[in-house]
C-alpha cells in the first residue's frame, strides 16, 4: 500500500555523523539556554538597578512610610533627599481607575462572550471575536488621542455630569463638579484597553463547558437564558476572575492613555470625576524634566508599580491555572 | 498588475528611509553636533583600512569644512518654543538649531548633565546648582536673558464672555488675592465676593472653576508662583514657588504650555497659566491683572515690557533675578527667558555657533521683531549690550 512509503527514513543524509555534528547539540544547548537565561537577566538587571536608584528615598522615608505617605513635593536637589515624596495618591489613583475599568469592562465582556457563544448566528461568531481582539491591536497612543477629542467630551463628560446632578450626586464617591480629566475618564478608556483580554479569557472558559452538561440542562427543560446562568457562568467563573486579574494586571500599568486622562494633580480625592493621578502617569509626565532627587522618586515609584503589576500577574495565573488550561491566557 | 504597484510602494517607503535619515531631522546629540567630533571619528576611521573608510573620510572632510557653523542641540523650556523656532528658521548666521521642548526643568537637568550645547529656562540656577556646574565643568554656567514674556491667566467660559459683553467689559478683572484663592481651589466660582467687588459692572456666572497647572517641572510656574508667592502670604506658606509645587486638591495637570492650554480649552470653567504666545495663537481669553499700582493691566506688547524696562538698571551682573512688584502700566505676572551655555568646555566650532547664534539673537533687530510678533518682550538698547557682554563670555576660558 502507498500509506506505507511515509514511514520509510526521510532522509539519510540528514542523520549521517558529520564533524560539524558533533558541535550542534553543546552549541545548540548553549545557545537557547542563553535566550532563555537573558529574559532572568533582563528582569533581574531592570529590578536591581531601580531598587539601588530609588534607595534614598527608600532609607529616608522607609518603604512602607514611602507607600503610605500623602504629600509629593519635588526638590531641586541633586545629591540629597530634600522634598517629599509619598507614593499614597498615585496608587490609590491607579488603583481606584483599574477598579473602575474593571467594573466597566467585566460585565461587558461576560455579555460579549455570552452572546459570541450561545446568542449569536454562527456566522457572526468568528467576525465578532476578531473584531473584540482587533481592539486590542489599537495603539495606545491612538487611544489616547481619540480619548481627549471624543470619548472625555461626548461621551464621559455628559455621563459626569449627568450623575453629578442626580442624588447620586450626593454621595462622596459621584460628588461634583464633574472634572473632564478625571479617575472616570481614564478607567473608562482604560476598559476599552483591557476589554479584549478580559473577553478572550471568559469567551474561552465559556466554550469550554462540557456539551454534555449544557445538554443535560437542557433536556431537562431548561431555557437558553437558564443554560447560561445556572451551567455556563457557574462553569466559566474561575476562568472569569483569572481573566479579570489578567486585565487588572495590564490595567495597573496602562500609560499613555491615563497620562492623557487621569488629571495629572498629584492630589487624590473620593469621587470618581476628580482629576487625580496615577503612577504610570506621574512617571511620565514628570520624568524627563526632574531633577535627580525627583528621579529617585519615579523610580521608587516604578518599583512599587512593578511590585503591584506583579503580584495581581502571580495571582490572576494561579487563579487561571487553578481553574484548568485555558487558551486566551496565552493572549497575556 | 500588483506586483508593480507593491514595489512602487517598497521604493517610495525605501525613499522615506533614505531622506530620514539623511536629512537634519534625525536625532542628533550633542556629540553630533560637534564638528570637531566628526573629525576625530573620521581619524579613527582613517586607521581602518578598505574603499569605506575613504568614502566616509570624503564625506566627513565636507562636513569639516561647515565646521565654522557647527549645528546646536538645545532642550528646555516650552515657553519660549515658538519664538526659538523662528529663530531657528531665520537666523542671519544661519545656524541650524536643534531645540528640543521639554520643559525648563528637562531644561537645566540636560544642560547640568551636558547632554546638550544649552538649555533653556525661565528659572535662573540656584545656588547649589551653580555650584554642582563650576564642579561639572570646572567653569561658570552662564546666564543668558534673550526674551521677557507674560504668564497671563486664561480661562474657558462662555457665559463670562458673554456677560462681559454684556457689561461691556474689554476682559475680566483679576488681582493676586483671587488668582491664588482660584489656583487654591478656594475660590470655587466667578461668584465670589472677590471678583464680583474687582468686577462690579458684570453679572458672573457660577460656573464651577477647574485650575489647570502644568503637571511638568516648569518655568511658566515659576515665574507664576514666584509672582502669588511674592504677593500673598498664606500662598507662600502653603504652596510656595518653584518650577514643580504641591498644588491643591481640585486641579488639575497638563503637559507643557501646548497640555494646559489644550486643557483649559477642552474643560468649561478651566482656568490656566500659560505663556502669553499661546494664549493668542489660540484665541483663548486672558484676564487683566491688578498691578502693585492698582491699575488692572492687560498683557498686551506694551505692558508686557514696561515690567521688564522699570527693573532693566538694576538688573545684577550674574543675570538672576525674578521680576516682580510690577507697577505703572505693566502687567504684573512676567519673566525671563534665559539660555544657559557654559564658559568653558566647547569645541570650538560649537562654541562659536552659540556666540554667533545668541548674539545675532539679543542684539539683530530683526531677531527683535520675530519676538515681538510673537509677544515675547525683546531685549534692546543698553541692556542688550550687556547680554552681548555675557554672550562673549561663551567658551572664552579654557
Amino acid at each position: 500500500m502507498s500509506t506505507q512509503t511515509p514511514l520509510e527514513p526521510s532522509g539519510p543524509t540528514s542523520l549521517r555523523a558529520s564533524g560539524r555534528g558533533r558541535w550542534g547539540d553543546p552549541v545548540f544547548r548553549w545557545a537557547v539556554l542563553g535566550a532563555a537565561s537573558s529574559v532572568l537577566i533582563i528582569l533581574g538587571v531592570m529590578m536591581f538597578r531601580t531598587t539601588i536608584d530609588s534607595m534614598p528615598i527608600f532609607r529616608e522615608f522607609g518603604f512602607f512610610g514611602f507607600l503610605a505617605g500623602d504629600t509629593w513635593s519635588t526638590g531641586q536637589s541633586r545629591s540629597e533627599v530634600t522634598g517629599e515624596y509619598g507614593a499614597w495618591p498615585f496608587i490609590y489613583g491607579t488603583v481606584k481607575l483599574s477598579v473602575i475599568a474593571v467594573a466597566i469592562a467585566v460585565p461587558l465582556a461576560i455579555g460579549i462572550s455570552l452572546f459570541t457563544n450561545e446568542v449569536a448566528p454562527k456566522w457572526l461568531r468568528k467576525p465578532l471575536s476578531y473584531a473584540i481582539d482587533t481592539l486590542a491591536m489599537i495603539p495606545s497612543i491612538v487611544i489616547a488621542v481619540v480619548a481627549i477629542f471624543f470619548f472625555i467630551p461626548y461621551v464621559t463628560d455628559p455621563i459626569a455630569r449627568f450623575l453629578v446632578s442626580t442624588p447620586l450626586g450626593e454621595l462622596p464617591f459621584f460628588a461634583g463638579p464633574a472634572q473632564r480629566q478625571s479617575y472616570f475618564s481614564a478607567g473608562l478608556m482604560v476598559s476599552i484597553m483591557i476589554l479584549p483580554i478580559v473577553t478572550a479569557v471568559t469567551r474561552e472558559t465559556f466554550a469550554n463547558t462540557p456539551e454534555d452538561e449544557r445538554n443535560a440542562a437542557y433536556a431537562m427543560g431548561a431555557t437558553r437564558w437558564e443554560v447560561m446562568r445556572h451551567v455556563i457562568v457557574p462553569r466559566g467563573f474561575p476562568g472569569m476572575v483569572g481573566g479579570t486579574m489578567l486585565g487588572v494586571g495590564r490595567a495597573l500599568g496602562e500609560t499613555m492613555v491615563v497620562a492623557f486622562t487621569v488629571g495629572s494633580s498629584q492630589r487624590m480625592g473620593a469621587s470618581i470625576f476628580f482629576g487625580g493621578d496615577a503612577i504610570t502617569a506621574v512617571i511620565f509626565n514628570t520624568f524627563a524634566t526632574s531633577s535627580p532627587e525627583a528621579i529617585w522618586g519615579l523610580l521608587a515609584l516604578g518599583v512599587t508599580l512593578f511590585l503591584m503589576t506583579t503580584f495581581v500577574n502571580i495571582l490572576a495565573r494561579l487563579i487561571v491555572m487553578r481553574s484548568g488550561r485555558v487558551v486566551g491566557d496565552a493572549a497575556v | 498588475m500588483r506586483s508593480p504597484s507593491r514595489t512602487t510602494a517598497a521604493l517610495t517607503a525605501l525613499a522615506f528611509v533614505v531622506v530620514a535619515c539623511g536629512g537634519d531631522g534625525g536625532p542628533v546629540t550633542a556629540e553630533d553636533a560637534g564638528a570637531s567630533d566628526v573629525a576625530a571619528s573620521d581619524e579613527e576611521l582613517a586607521a581602518g583600512d578598505g574603499d569605506t573608510a575613504t568614502d566616509l573620510i570624503d564625506d566627513g572632510d565636507q562636513v569639516g569644512v561647515e565646521a565654522e557653523s557647527a549645528d546646536l542641540l538645545g532642550a528646555g523650556a516650552t515657553f519660549i518654543t515658538p519664538l526659538m523656532l523662528e529663530w531657528t528658521r531665520d537666523n542671519e548666521p544661519g545656524i541650524q538649531v536643534n531645540y528640543q521642548s521639554i520643559g525648563s526643568g528637562g531644561g537645566v537637568e540636560q544642560f547640568l548633565s551636558e547632554q546638550v550645547d544649552f538649555g533653556s529656562s525661565e528659572r535662573y540656577l540656584t545656588e547649589e546648582e551653580i555650584a554642582d556646574a563650576q564642579e561639572i565643568r570646572g567653569c561658570d554656567p552662564l546666564h543668558i536673558p534673550d526674551a521677557f514674556g507674560s504668564v497671563p491667566v486664561v480661562y474657558n467660559d462662555d457665559d463670562l464672555d458673554a456677560a462681559l459683553e454684556t457689561a461691556g467689559q474689554d476682559s475680566l478683572v483679576l488681582d493676586a488675592e483671587t488668582i491664588a484663592g482660584i489656583f487654591a481651589a478656594e475660590i470655587e466660582s466667578w461668584q465670589h465676593p472677590d471678583i464680583e467687588a474687582l468686577n462690579p459692572d458684570v453679572e458672573l456666572p457660577a460656573t464651577p472653576l477647574i485650575p489647570v497647572h502644568r503637571s511638568d517641572g516648569s518655568g511658566t510656574t515659576y515665574i507664576f508662583t514666584t509672582y502669588l508667592d511674592h504677593e500673598i502670604d498664606w500662598w507662600s506658606e502653603q504652596y510656595g514657588a518653584g518650577d514643580e509645587i504641591d498644588w491643591a486638591a481640585g486641579t488639575i495637570g497638563g503637559n507643557g504650555n501646548e497640555g494646559v492650554t489644550a486643557n483649559v480649552q477642552q474643560q468649561p470653567g478651566g482656568v490656566g497659566y500659560v505663556s502669553y504666545a499661546y494664549a493668542v495663537e489660540n484665541d483663548i481669553p486672558a484676564a487683566s491683572v491688578i498691578n502693585a499700582d492698582g491699575n488692572a493691566i492687560y498683557p498686551d506688547l506694551d505692558t508686557i515690557a514696561a515690567g521688564p524696562n522699570s527693573i532693566i538698571d538694576s538688573i545684577p551682573d550674574d543675570f538672576r533675578y525674578d521680576i516682580l512688584d510690577v507697577g505703572a502700566d505693566g502687567f504684573p505676572i512676567v519673566g525671563t527667558h534665559w539660555v544657559l551655555a557654559w564658559e568653558c568646555g566647547y569645541d570650538d566650532a560649537v562654541g562659536d555657533s552659540l556666540r554667533d547664534f545668541l548674539g545675532w539673537a539679543v542684539s539683530a533687530e530683526e531677531a527683535d521683531d520675530l519676538a515681538r510678533d510673537l509677544l515675547y518682550g525683546p531685549v534692546t538698547g543698553d541692556f542688550s549690550d550687556r547680554v552681548l557682554e555675557q554672550v562673549e563670555r561663551i567658551n572664552s576660558v579654557e
